[in-house]
């Protein structure tokens, strides 16, 4: 099974330094609760995107007992443990989630979010990460869930005797929902990540103006590393983020191209990307037409951003207009007017730099943090090996009593270095929306090129038009001063003419498309604030609330101990 | 009557006074002041001393001393007082020296503080005159002294570097032996393996004090660091979320203030007193092998005297005239041998005593530091608590009026 997988690979991969102390410590008796072995065993947090995957596939973190919870438990900000966990209900607008303070019991809980247990199968506990997305769902009750689980290795079919044949992972995409458009309310499909990518091109050609969250990058590495559970796991996780991400978007969730993708069995229908050459050869033939205004194109196709072999041309027109717009004397014709949209940019480009600087600032928070909780439970270790040292060689009083401060402090420094492990974390969780955010701004970007490529599209088409006008002008008074007209010329001229009204055809289309994305960017950018500013809000409180929390325990560990030491108390300061 | 005397401020200090005529000795080293330029830099420190021996000058009495008379004064108690366990000093450190922090400063101040009034507070050490010396001789004497000190095992390091291990060969290659002349005692061997024991267990507890001291530091640096983006990110969001990260943003420059004080004060109570401990052992290492070169030296002249017995025996029996010269070399080693003996016999007689004051001083010394350690790490605790919670109103008020 996964899990047990995950065991060995994360420890032979990320080796504590304490494991092999952790025998000793299991067979001490910490009279709080046995559960050590795993407890101190780490995985380095170098960074701490890696820590949110392995932190979701973390096996069993031993946790205190219940009976660790100090009976003394008068803090003011516990409230009973909400929604997180609400799956049913994952519309309460109940955006309380971070308020609550983290109590033992709540604590067993969120370490236990970390784990979608490795089979993608969804415990009832989610990730607060997760939380966002549900607290901040459409206004109706409509909800769509979705999981990535159980990868499994296949193989080409068409290669099967040749030796090395190709083989690639496809994983099982379950989703729940109760969106009529859908027509079901439970189901599942198999896909593999050439589908995702696919899906992906698929939604950014027809959603053009959208902040579409960007899919996981494909692994440039050779099929050796696919093979790697860790790999595969990491991608599992990376995919469902991604699909949930999707999910959450207000008009992605209703397209034909997410639900085909979730809903359709077999092979994924969609068009799937071409490359370059194939379309060369393929387009070849049709590549005088593009842009020529040919009816035999449909406009709406015009209005595709140029790509690939059969646009060559096309390309080659726009390239010649934004230089033009760019360095060329002639005004554009139609031209960024929008200062509102201007500044707007300007911010949102502001603000991704903070974001940036503040989600790197946040990363070297949650490793000094992790460092903390290590030394002291290193510390803690030293201590308990001391006290049994002086406990099993006392030949004196003085020896036993110091043993058994020592012991205390010992106790304490552990426990306080499990705090910090599970502070920690759940500062990374969220954190992680400045991280959410930053892979956001790519969407954003990808949106203002889809605007500043269909205005491209436009100025070209009408200096096209313009340049076409003026050639019929210059035919026509040419013609007209042809007693009786010309058969050439007058055809020539009908031709033309015929051409401008296709150019201008595709114009109109252009345009319409150029506001459509001008709206779309629009709405997104409203969506984004405010949506920005909510999740931000959020994390926030998430993150201050468990702060305290937190510090709050380790405050009450360490004042057992000053109590228990009062005696020691220095007469004189 | 072992109290530990720690003076617990750099600022002039004056020891206590007991009101009560007993007799008594107070130490105090303070205001460490910075002389000398470049390499010849150094640190001086007022010693005070009060007390009403007898032997001493008066009341009161105030010298200016320097980390290489506290050295001095350690290396001719060592010589003169076998068998004790002569309270550790601060390491030499070439390398901090040139620095000369204030916080290095202060810790060393507070070493030899301690060093002094463990001294002072020895039964034994206290009527030493070396310490009388150092308690009072104008500086040039101190410095003559100084300078004067040699000898070919000056420092106690230099002796424990040879005898790392007493059971290692080395030191018998050393002394010229192929199988080292040991004691038979198993309660001492077991003494002396604890002894070797603890002091790695030692080293690995303020190895990890050292690094968790840097931890406090480097969360601090990056709280400042986390705190500075937050702010920023603040500025740019405006409105009422704006000034939420604003305020998360001061919060945290606050908590890293606290984070590098409490950096602070965990090097000064806790890891220094585990430093302390650890220089403590090696000091009882010092004395072992003290222990150990001194029952070599029964032996040998036991061994010795033995066959100048047989010897003398011989001449008798043939009526040489040498029997004279060997009677009188005869009764010399004897008395060389019975003082050997004596010093030996001292020695474990005065190390099973300290034994007993070490384990019960220790006790103290570290009960002590646990509980500025717990009290130190719930303060900080506290600290940080309240400065999030201060800031939880602020959210709420933020998302009541989303």
């Amino acid at each position: 099974m996964m899990d047990s997988e995950n065991h060995t690979t994360e420890e032979h991969l990320h080796p504590h330094p304490l494991s092999s102390s952790n025998d000793e410590l299991e067979n001490l008796n910490l009279h709080e609760n046995n559960e050590h072995d795993s407890l101190l065993s780490t995985k380095s947090y170098s960074n701490y995107r890696s820590v949110m995957s392995t932190l979701s596939d973390s096996h069993n973190h031993p946790l205190s007992s219940p009976s660790f919870v100090s009976s003394a438990d008068s803090d003011p900000l516990l409230s009973p443990p909400q929604h997180y966990r609400e799956f049913t209900n994952p519309n309460s607008s109940d955006t309380s989630s971070y308020i609550d303070p983290p109590s033992y019991a709540d604590a067993i809980f969120t370490s236990f979010d970390g784990e979608t247990s490795s089979n993608g199968v969804d415990t009832p506990t989610r990730s607060s990460s997760d939380g966002i997305f549900f607290s901040r769902s459409s206004s109706s009750s409509e909800f769509l869930k979705i999981t990535v689980s159980n990868p499994v290795k296949e193989q080409e079919n068409s290669n099967s005797i040749v030796p090395g044949s190709s083989s690639y992972v496809t994983y099982l995409i379950t989703t729940r929902t109760n969106i009529p458009e859908f027509g079901g309310s439970e189901f599942g499909v198999r896909r593999r990540f050439k589908d995702i990518v696919t899906l992906s091109d698929r939604l950014s050609e027809a959603y053009r103006g959208f902040f579409i969250p960007p899919r996981p990058d494909k692994s440039i590495v050779e099929s050796q590393v696919m093979q790697k559970q860790e790999f595969v796991e990491q991608r599992r996780v990376a995919l469902e983020k991604y699909l949930r991400r999707l999910a959450d978007h207000p008009v992605i969730r209703k397209s034909d191209e997410f639900r085909v993708f979730l809903q359709v069995q077999g092979k994924l229908p969609l068009p799937t990307t071409t490359d370059v050459a194939s379309r060369v050869l393929d387009g070849a033939a049709k590549l005088p037409k593009q842009l020529m205004g040919e009816s035999l194109i449909a406009p709406s196709e015009v209005v595709q951003p140029a790509k690939g072999g059969r646009d060559l041309l096309r390309l080659f027109k726009e390239l010649k207009q934004s230089m033009s717009n760019d360095w060329g004397g002639s005004k554009p014709l139609v031209v960024e007017e929008d200062k509102e949209f201007l500044a707007k940019k300007e911010r949102v480009h502001e603000l991704e730099q903070q974001i940036n600087s503040a989600s790197q600032q946040a990363e070297s928070l949650v490793k000094a943090q992790q460092d903390m909780g290590e030394t002291m439970g290193e510390l803690g270790l030293a201590f308990i090996k001391l006290t049994k040292f002086e406990n099993e060689e006392a030949v004196l009083d003085s020896q036993r009593v110091r043993a058994a401060d020592m012991k205390g402090v010992a106790t304490a420094a552990v426990k306080a270095s499990r705090l910090f492990r599970e502070l920690n974390s759940q500062t990374v969780k969220h954190l992680d929306t400045l991280h959410e955010y930053l892979g956001l701004m790519l969407a954003v970007h990808s949106a203002f090129t889809d605007r500043t490529s269909a205005l491209l599209t436009v100025q070209t088409l009408l200096s096209e038009l313009s340049s076409l006008q003026s050639r019929a002008e210059k035919l026509e008074a040419a013609s007209s001063k042809i007693f009786g007209g010309d058969k050439t010329r007058s055809r020539k001229l009908e031709e033309l003419q015929e051409t401008i009204r296709a150019t201008e055809d595709a114009k109109n289309v252009a345009i319409r498309e150029y506001e459509r994305i001008k709206e779309n960017n629009r709405s997104e950018l409203e969506r984004l604030d405010r949506e920005r500013q909510a999740d931000f809000l959020n994390m926030l409180k998430g993150f201050v609330v468990n702060q305290v929390g937190y510090a709050e325990k380790i405050a009450n560990v360490w004042t057992k101990v000053v109590e228990d030491t009062s005696g020691y108390a220095k007469e004189s300061t | 009557m072992n109290s530990s005397q720690r003076s617990s401020s750099g600022a002039s200090l004056s020891p206590r006074s007991p009101s009560s005529s007993q007799p008594f000795l107070s130490v105090s080293v303070s205001d460490p002041v910075k002389l000398g330029n470049g390499v010849q830099a150094y640190i001086s420190y007022r010693v005070i001393t009060k007390t009403n021996f007898p032997e001493y000058q008066g009341p009161e009495k105030i010298v200016i001393r320097r980390y290489s008379d506290f050295v001095w004064l350690r290396d001719r108690l060592f010589e003169k007082y076998k068998g004790i366990f002569i309270p550790p000093i601060p390491e030499k450190s070439a390398v901090e020296k040139f620095r000369f922090s204030a916080e290095f400063i202060e810790m060393r101040r507070q070493a030899l503080d301690v060093f002094v009034n463990r001294i002072a507070s020895h039964h034994e050490l206290r009527q030493s005159e070396d310490l009388r010396t150092f308690l009072q001789a104008e500086e040039e004497t101190m410095e003559r002294l100084r300078s004067h000190e040699t000898g070919i095992f000056k420092k106690p390091s230099d002796l424990m570097q040879i005898f790392k291990d007493v059971q290692s060969k080395v030191s018998d290659v050393v002394l010229g032996k192929e199988k080292p002349v040991e004691e038979s005692d198993a309660e001492y061997e077991k003494l002396k393996r604890y002894i070797f024991e603890l002091e790695n267990h030692l080293a690995e507890a303020q190895k990890h004090a050292y690094r968790l001291v840097k931890r406090h530091r480097e969360l601090g640096q990056s709280l400042s660091d986390f705190g500075k983006a937050v702010k920023l990110l603040g500025a740019s969001e405006g409105n009422a979320l704006g000034k939420a990260f604003s305020e998360l943003g001061m919060k945290s420059e606050i908590l890293s203030v606290k984070l590098q004080k409490e950096a602070q004060e965990l090097l000064m109570s806790f890891e220094e007193p585990l430093k302390d401990y650890v220089r403590a052992v090696q000091s009882i290492k010092a004395t072992i092998a003290e222990r150990a070169n001194a029952f070599r030296r029964q032996c040998e002249l036991a061994e010795t005297m033995k066959l100048k017995e047989i010897n003398l025996d011989k001449l008798m029996l043939i009526r040489s005239d040498k029997v004279a010269e060997a009677e009188r070399e005869y009764h010399e080693l004897k008395a060389e041998s019975e003082q050997a003996t004596k010093t030996f016999e001292t020695i474990v007689k005065l190390m099973n005593e300290e034994i007993g004051r070490f384990q019960e001083q220790k006790t103290l010394d570290m009960g002590i530091a646990f509980h500025e350690f717990a009290k130190g790490q719930a303060r900080l605790a506290n600290g940080i608590a309240d400065a999030w919670r201060s800031l939880l109103p602020k959210l709420e008020a933020c998302s009541s009026s989303q």
